[in-house]
C-alpha cells in the first residue's frame, strides 16, 4: 500500500529513538599516572607535581599527568637539541621510514586512540574514529614522503632544518593537532618539544608509546604536559628555534610579543569567526547539513567553525524552518555512543565561557532557539543553539564562542555578503553555498580567509594547506606550504 | 637661476606637505617634509581604500604597470644618478633598480603558477591553493642603497598585489621621494604606493602598531627597532617580514602574501 503524502511528511518529522550503541572500552588501558616523555622514555617530573585529567562527560578522573616545570622543560629542550645533530644528518629516506612507521602504528592502534580521545576530550566517538585518527595517520604518511624530497619542493634553495621546534597545541583535536605539528617538523629534519593541552593530554601520552614502538631515536620527540605556564616555558626557552602554536588569538598575541627580537621563527594558527554564506539558489537540504556540520561538529570546538550563518533574505524563512527541524534530530549525549552527534563540552571553564556569551546574546536582543534536548546530569553539556535577529555588533557575532552556538544574519546582495563576511578581525575560513559556479569563484576571490569551502564545510586533508588571514594567524599547515615554516630557506 | 623643487610626501596619489607643517634638512641644505603620525594615518587610509581595486586588477595589468615604472625610472636615469652622487656606482644602482622593477613586472602572472598548488585530497573534491595579497604593507626602507634598497622591497610587495606605505630612508630620503614621481607617472591608482619622509622614531612605532596594516617589512630597521616592531606587531598579528635586504626572489613576493585554499565537491 502506497504511503500517502501526509503520512510521508509525518514520518519525516518523526525522530526515531535509537538504542544505545556504546563503543567498547575494555581494550583500552589508561595508566593511573603519566610521566613526561623526554629522551625517548617516560620520566618522573622534576616538579613532582601532577594534575588530574577528567572525562568531561562524566567528570570522573581518568589519570594524573605531570606538570612540567622549568627544569623539566629545559631537560626536554636539551634532549631535543642533543638529538637534532644526528636526526638532521640522518639520511632523509631513513627519516621518512620512521614517519611511515608512526603513521602505520597510528592506524594499527586507531580504535584505542579514538576511544581515549573521546574519553579525555568529550568528542563523539564517530568523529574521533572517522576524522581525528585517520587524518592523524594520513598526516604522518603524507609528510613521511616529503622527508627525502625537500629539494624538489623549494627550487633554487637548499632547505635546511631549523633545530628544536617548540609546539603548543589545543584541546579540540588533540592527536590531530599533534600530528599537524610533529609530522612536518620531523620530515624537515627538526626535533620537537610538544606541549599538549592540559585538559586533553592522554592521546599524546599514547603517542609517546608509539614513538617508542617505532624505535624513534631518543630525543627526536619530547612531550611535556602542563598548563599555560609550561607552554610559555617551551616557547620562550632559548634553545627553541621555531615556535608553532595553535590556540586562541589572545594567547597567540602574547606569544608573538614574547618572541619579539628573539629571531625565532613563528607560525600561529589562531581563532576564527567564519561566515557560512547561503545563497537563495543553494540546494537547501545540503546547505542545512553543511551548516550543522559547520557549527555543531565537535560541539563547535573548531577554530574554523562556521559560527556566523549569512542567509540570503529571500530564503531565510524556509532555511530556518529546515535548520530548526534538523537541530531537533541531533543526538546529544554519551560521546562513546556511536550514534551521538554532540558530545560533551571539553571543560567546565569552556562551558562557562559559552554560557556567558549566550547570555550576552540574549541580553543584547538576539532571539534564542534551542531544540528540546535533555542534558545528562553529570558532565559538561550545552545544547545546540541558534540565534536569530543578530546584529553585527553583538558579541555573539564578533567573538569566537568555541561552542555549539550559531548566529544567523541575513543579506540581500553578494556584495553585502562579502562585506559582512569580511567584517571581522579574523580570517580563517568561510563557506559559500550556491549552485552558480561563477558566483562561487567570485565569492572565493573576495573572502578574506585562508580556507574557503564551497558547497561543503569543515573538510581537512594533509595535502591541503590550512591557516588564516589577519588575526587568525600566519603560516600554513598541511601541503607543500606546511613545510616552509620548518625550514631555513635562505 | 634654476627652479628648485619642493620635496613632498606622496600620499593617495598626491604630493603633499606634512600636515604638521614641519620639515628637516638631512643633508643640511634641502628641506624635506617631516611626516607625522597623522600623515601616516592618512597614508594607511589611502592604501586601504585603494587595496580592493588594485588586488582585483589582472596579473597582466599589474605587470604592465610595474614595467611602466621601470620605463619611467630608466628615462630619468641621469637625474637619479645625480641624486645618488653621480659616477659609475650611482649609475649602476639606478640600473639595478630598473632591473628589479622589470624582473618583478614579469613575475605577476607567473607567481601563482609557481607558488600555487592543486592539492590531491583523499576525497571527491577539487582543491587548490593560490597566493593572495596580505593587504596594506608597511615598508621600512634601508638607508643604503637609498634607491635600489626601497625598490627591492616595494616592487615585490606591489607584484603580489599589495598596497604600500613606505618610510623613506631618514638620512637619504631624496631618491625615495623622487621615486614617488616615478610611481605617480606609471598608472598606479592613487593610494597604491605612498611614500613618507621624516624621522623613523616618530613614524615607525605608529606604523608597527597600526591596526589596519597587515604586514611590515623591517629591511631597514636596526635590531632594536626590529624587536620593538615585533612586539607592537602582535597587537593585530601583523606579519613581520625579515628577509635579507638584498633578496630578490619569488619567496620574497610570497612573504607579502597569504595562501588561500578553496574546496569544492566533485559530483554530477
Amino acid at each position: 500500500m502506497a504511503i500517502s503524502k501526509k503520512q510521508s511528511a509525518d514520518l519525516a518529522r518523526q525522530v526515531f529513538e535509537y538504542a544505545p550503541a556504546p563503543e567498547a572500552i575494555d581494550h583500552v588501558r589508561i595508566q593511573p599516572t603519566y610521566g613526561l616523555f623526554i629522551g625517548g622514555k617516560m620520566v618522573e617530573p622534576h616538579s613532582k607535581k601532577r594534575f588530574p585529567t577528567i572525562n568531561p562527560a562524566t567528570e570522573k578522573k581518568l589519570a594524573e599527568v605531570s606538570e612540567a616545570d622549568a627544569v623539566d622543560v629545559d631537560r626536554a629542550v636539551k634532549s631535543a637539541a642533543r638529538a637534532f645533530d644526528s636526526w638532521s644528518h640522518l639520511s632523509p629516506s631513513r627519516r621518512a621510514r620512521y614517519l611511515f612507521r608512526i603513521s602505520r602504528l597510528i592506524q594499527e592502534r586507531a580504535r584505542e586512540l579514538a576511544v581515549v580521545e573521546t574519553m579525555d576530550g568529550g568528542k563523539p566517538i564517530k568523529e574521533s574514529r572517522d576524522v581525528d585518527i585517520p587524518l592523524s595517520a594520513a598526516h604522518f604518511f603524507y609528510y613521511a614522503g616529503w622527508a627525502d624530497k625537500l629539494e624538489w619542493a623549494f627550487p633554487n634553495r637548499k632547505p635546511r632544518p631549523l633545530g628544536v621546534a617548540g609546539q603548543v597545541i589545543p584541546w579540540n583535536f588533540p592527536l590531530l593537532m599533534l600530528s599537524w605539528k610533529i609530522a612536518p617538523a620531523l620530515a624537515a629534519g627538526n626535533t620537537v618539544v610538544l606541549k599538549p593541552a592540559e585538559t586533553t593530554p592522554l592521546s599524546a601520552m599514547l603517542f609517546a608509546e608509539i614513538c617508542m614502538q617505532a624505535e624513534l631515536p631518543p630525543g627526536v620527540v619530547n612531550i611535556v604536559t602542563g598548563a599555560g605556564r609550561t607552554g610559555s616555558l617551551v616557547v620562550e626557552h632559548p634553545g627553541v628555534k621555531k615556535v608553532a602554536f595553535t590556540g586562541s588569538t589572545e594567547v597567540g598575541k602574547l606569544i608573538q610579543r614574547a618572541l619579539a627580537g628573539t629571531g625565532k621563527k613563528l607560525t600561529l594558527e589562531l581563532g576564527g569567526k567564519a561566515a557560512n554564506i547561503v545563497f537563495e539558489d543553494a540546494p537547501l537540504d545540503q546547505a542545512v547539513e553543511g551548516i550543522v556540520n559547520g557549527i555543531y561538529f565537535n560541539q563547535g570546538h573548531v577554530c574554523c567553525a562556521g559560527s556566523r550563518l549569512l542567509v540570503q533574505e529571500s530564503i531565510a524563512e524556509p532555511l530556518m524552518e529546515k535548520l530548526k527541524r534538523r537541530l531537533g534530530t541531533l543526538r546529544l549525549g554519551d560521546p562513546l555512543d556511536k550514534n551521538t552527534d554532540i558530545g560533551a563540552i571539553n571543560s567546565r571553564a569552556q562551558l562557562e565561557k559559552i554560557q556567558g556569551l549566550v547570555e550576552s546574546g540574549v541580553e543584547e536582543g538576539a532571539e534564542l532557539y534551542q531544540p528540546e534536548c535533555k542534558l545528562p546530569e553529570r558532565g559538561f553539556w550545552f545544547p545546540p543553539t541558534l540565534f536569530t535577529n543578530v546584529s553585527q555588533s553583538y558579541r555573539i557575532a564578533r567573538e569566537e564562542i568555541f561552542g555549539p552556538v550559531l548566529s544567523v544574519l541575513t543579506f540581500r546582495t553578494p556584495a553585502e555578503a562579502v562585506e559582512k563576511a569580511n567584517n571581522t578581525p579574523y580570517g580563517l575560513s568561510a563557506g559559500v553555498w550556491t549552485d552558480k559556479g561563477s558566483r562561487i569563484l567570485w565569492m572565493a576571490e573576495r573572502l578574506r580567509a585562508g580556507v574557503v569551502w564551497a558547497n561543503t564545510f569543515n573538510r581537512f586533508d594533509p595535502t591541503s594547506p590550512f591557516g588564516g588571514y589577519k588575526e587568525s594567524g600566519f603560516g600554513r599547515e598541511g601541503g607543500i606550504h606546511g613545510l616552509a615554516p620548518y625550514l631555513d630557506l635562505n | 637661476m634654476d627652479v628648485r623643487k619642493t620635496y613632498k610626501l606622496f600620499v593617495n596619489g598626491e604630493f603633499v606637505r606634512s600636515e604638521s607643517g614641519r620639515a628637516y634638512r638631512p643633508d643640511g641644505i634641502v628641506n624635506v617634509p617631516r611626516g607625522s603620525r597623522k600623515d601616516l594615518r592618512d597614508a594607511v587610509r589611502a592604501a586601504r581604500t585603494a587595496f580592493p581595486a588594485w588586488a582585483a586588477r589582472t596579473a597582466m595589468n599589474r605587470g604592465q604597470i610595474l614595467y611602466r615604472a621601470a620605463e619611467m625610472l630608466d628615462s630619468r636615469g641621469a637625474q637619479f644618478t645625480d641624486l645618488l652622487g653621480g659616477g659609475v656606482k650611482a649609475r649602476r644602482e639606478v640600473d639595478q633598480a630598473v632591473e628589479t622593477l622589470v624582473w618583478y613586472a614579469g613575475w605577476t602572472d607567473k607567481l601563482p603558477q609557481v607558488a600555487g598548488t592543486v592539492n590531491p585530497v583523499a576525497g571527491p573534491y577539487f582543491n587548490f591553493t593560490l597566493p593572495e595579497p596580505t593587504g596594506v604593507v608597511g615598508i621600512v626602507a634601508p638607508d643604503e642603497p637609498s634607491l635600489a634598497g626601497i625598490v627591492r622591497r616595494i616592487a615585490p610587495a606591489l607584484c603580489g598585489a599589495n598596497v604600500v606605505v613606505a618610510l623613506a630612508p631618514e638620512l637619504r630620503p631624496l631618491p625615495a621621494l623622487t621615486l614617488a614621481e616615478v610611481f605617480a607617472t606609471s598608472d598606479f591608482p592613487a593610494g597604491v604606493v605612498n611614500v613618507l619622509s621624516g624621522q623613523r622614531r616618530e613614524l615607525l612605532p605608529w606604523l608597527a602598531a597600526h591596526m589596519d596594516v597587515n604586514a611590515i617589512d623591517v629591511a631597514g630597521c636596526t635590531p632594536e627597532e626590529v624587536r620593538a616592531v615585533e612586539a607592537a606587531a602582535a597587537d593585530n598579528v601583523k606579519r613581520v617580514i625579515k628577509v635579507a635586504a638584498g633578496e630578490s626572489s619569488p619567496y620574497l613576493i610570497t612573504a607579502f602574501m597569504e595562501m588561500k585554499t578553496v574546496w569544492h565537491p566533485i559530483g554530477v
